[in-house]
């Protein structure tokens, strides 16, 4: 298939690491000084019963040798393809390697291993603001971190009108940045990279600051840049920016690469090697007559998401010490604003626990639940009939994510459009 | 469409076309650098005039008249210390500046990529804006002394890239090693003090006795003040050409061999710095 953009065969990415000897409990001069010595000296494979000279028997010494340098693989066999046009989301855990294979992709860090091919002009958002100088004017910083980024004189000062219009900064252009608020920063400093026109756009996370607005705006743009048949990489913790904009997603977990394929199928590889115990809480103890000891969406798939339009069948168990002649249950699932979304009230059905000392179960199910996308939690709250004693209110418990599955594959949900989706029926009249 | 290949070890092909490209960062951070200067002053870029006039001033009048220290000849004093003294401050702060600036900079390193020689290369122009910079305070100073140089002057423009190759060469040779080895911060400073010692900046190459000629031209920079002075002082100070030579070849050399180091290091800048 040689219409690839990107190409990485087997990439690798190795740091040394110096770990400091371990010190022993007793620490003699003559045993730092021949320590300091030995260190000098050229390794001999036979050292270790060398190293610890005479030592009182029964003298409590910590002699722990950890390796001096170790090796660790930020990125190991990662293999990928990305054709041109392309919108691939990255996806991982902290600490899985994205950063790395992206500074490795931008050509800023040499690959230990393997090889990376490229065909086309790279430019990459690692960071906002790279090298903006806080004593320079808005004007000149455009300059300056276009020309960082790769944009000739002419090409910003064409598109300088542009930045600024998109930046909304004109008043303030020959202020030094350090008087910019960090919106306008923030801002700014997009600003210019969204107008780097180059084949191969890498983003790093950069939409993490900046409000609600802002990252709207970004989002935006990096959808008109995907649009006119750019091949953006995009690195993302917010599964929701990653369905809106990308068509393919890779996975990488503690530097290999776990899933390589449609978003979907990379979002549910992902989210599969996370925390299991999503959309469940177990309760402490706490003394009083009557507790929540756990609450369970068991309508949850495999990987711990609700799909859109699906039952969602929530269990919660209460222990009671007593009988309670009406136990009042009730539940809200909120969203990413913490919104509550759902209001669900047992006792207006009739529904009470404490029948009779000892466990009861409640059981709440919503036959066709239309969540928007994004991450919900429960709120749940204990008590007895309004007017007399509250037991417990469980606050953001269960968190679980959202999906929406039925949607034109084109454009995706996104969790600001609505906080729930409706099943209305269009036709052409 | 041209083909990138990244592998451990490679892609050295596309680094001359890179820094091509990049062309306008060398000046973009070099006026980085000199806007960063004067910003929030308020005799702004007069302050660039102020320290060599001010110099000049000091020789002039402490050294010349009041101290009425001998001259070589004809030629007045301050004029004498001053022509020495202008490429020594181009090579001692872009030395420094040139040594510092990889580590100055390395949010960029590791953010950006652009060919990394493209760094001390800037200071090294800042340094030499300076220089021009004095070099015009000079020039005012011959016209107070009615001090012309002759057709040796035409020469002058060699040894301003003999300075120049010489301050690229040591300043990459101690940028690359200071990412490193942290230790240069504190060697710079004294091998430009030391420098200034051996250098034939206070005093004039000719009282260096013949037997330690050669092994004193070694230092690059002794053929650069000394051509300066025979370019500007209408000859009055032997140029000693042994000397010359063996300016040239260390700073080629200099030069040649601090490219390949810096272009070894280079790819462990980013993970090191």
């Amino acid at each position: 298939m040689s219409d690839w953009i990107i190409k990485v065969e087997n990439l690798g990415k190795r740091y040394r690491l110096h770990h400091q000897q371990e010190r022993r409990k007793y620490v003699a001069l003559r045993d730092v000084i021949s320590e300091k010595i030995m260190s000098l000296l050229p390794k001999r494979p036979s050292a270790a019963s060398k190293d610890s000279p005479a030592l009182p028997a029964g003298a409590e010494t910590v002699v722990k040798r950890m390796p001096k340098n170790e090796d660790f693989w930020a990125l190991k066999n990662v293999s990928f393809e990305i054709k041109q046009g392309e919108v691939v989301g990255i996806i991982g855990r902290n600490g899985a390697g994205k950063s790395t294979l992206l500074k490795v992709l931008s050509q800023i860090t040499e690959p230990s291993e393997g090889s990376v091919r490229m065909r086309g002009r790279v430019a990459s958002l690692l960071e906002v603001g790279t090298g903006f100088h806080p004593e320079l004017t808005g004007r000149e910083n455009i300059f300056l971190n276009g020309g960082i980024l790769g944009m000739t004189r002419a090409e910003i000062r064409s598109r300088f009108d542009e930045i600024v219009a998109f930046a909304e900064v004109e008043k303030f252009l020959d202020t030094p940045v350090k008087r910019y608020s960090s919106g306008m920063y923030v801002r700014l400093a997009f600003a210019v990279a969204a107008h780097l026109e180059p084949e191969i756009l890498i983003v790093d996370e950069v939409l993490a600051v900046g409000d609600a607005e802002f990252q709207k705006k970004c989002l935006g743009k990096m959808s008109e840049v995907a649009n006119g048949g750019r091949t953006v990489l995009f690195v993302s913790h917010n599964l929701a920016s990653l369905t809106a904009l990308c068509s393919r997603g890779i996975v990488l977990n503690k530097g290999r690469v776990q899933a390589v394929g449609q978003l979907g199928y990379a979002i549910e590889s992902y989210l599969n090697s996370g925390e299991k115990d999503g959309g469940r809480y177990v309760g402490e103890p706490n003394g009083k007559p009557f507790q929540i000891m756990a609450v369970e969406i068991y309508s949850l798939s495999q990987s711990g998401v609700h799909v859109s339009g699906q039952p969602l069948r929530i269990r919660v168990t209460i222990r009671c010490d007593r009988s309670n002649k009406q136990g009042c249950l009730s539940m809200q699932v909120t969203n990413h604003l913490n919104t509550p979304v759902l209001h669900f009230r047992a006792y207006d059905q009739g529904v009470f626990y404490g029948a009779k000392a000892g466990t009861s179960i409640l059981e709440c199910e919503l036959p066709e639940c239309w969540l928007n996308i994004g991450p919900h939690r429960l709120t749940l709250y204990l008590s007895d009939p309004p007017g007399a004693g509250g037991y417990e209110t469980l606050t953001g418990v269960c968190p679980f994510e959202v999906d929406v599955r039925h949607a034109a594959a084109w454009f995706g949900w996104r969790p600001e459009a609505c906080c729930y989706i409706t099943n209305e029926r269009w036709n052409n009249a | 469409m041209n083909e990138r290949v990244f592998e451990p070890g490679g892609a050295k092909r596309l680094y001359w076309s890179d820094l091509w490209r990049f062309r306008e960062l060398f000046y973009t951070l070099a006026w980085r650098d000199l806007a960063v200067r004067y910003k929030q002053t308020v005799i702004g870029v007069a302050w660039a005039l102020i320290r060599p006039v001010l110099t000049m001033l000091v020789f002039t009048f402490l050294f010349g008249k009041l101290a009425k220290l001998p001259s070589d000849g004809a030629v007045p004093y301050s004029i004498l210390v001053f022509v020495a003294m202008l490429p020594w401050q181009f090579f001692s702060t872009a030395l420094s500046e040139s040594s510092n600036s990889l580590i100055q900079n390395s949010n960029l390193i590791s953010k950006v990529y652009f060919p990394r020689l493209i760094v001390p290369a800037s200071s090294v122009i800042t340094s030499f804006v300076d220089f021009a910079i004095s070099f015009a305070i000079l020039a005012l100073l011959m016209a107070w002394f009615h001090y012309w140089p002759d057709w040796r002057v035409l020469t002058l423009p060699l040894f301003v890239a003999l300075a120049f190759g010489a301050s690229m060469g040591a300043g990459i040779w101690l940028c690359a090693l200071n990412v490193e080895y942290r230790d240069f911060r504190y060697i710079v400073p004294f091998i430009v003090q030391f420098g200034l010692y051996i250098s034939p900046v206070g005093f004039s190459s000719s009282i260096v006795p013949e037997k330690w000629r050669l092994l004193y031209s070694m230092n690059p920079m002794v053929g650069v003040i000394d051509g300066f002075r025979w370019a500007l002082l209408r000859g009055e100070a032997e140029l000693y050409w042994p000397g010359l030579i063996a300016s040239i070849g260390i700073t080629v050399f200099l030069g040649i061999t601090g490219l390949w180091y810096f272009r070894k290091m280079e790819r462990t800048f980013s993970d090191v710095i």
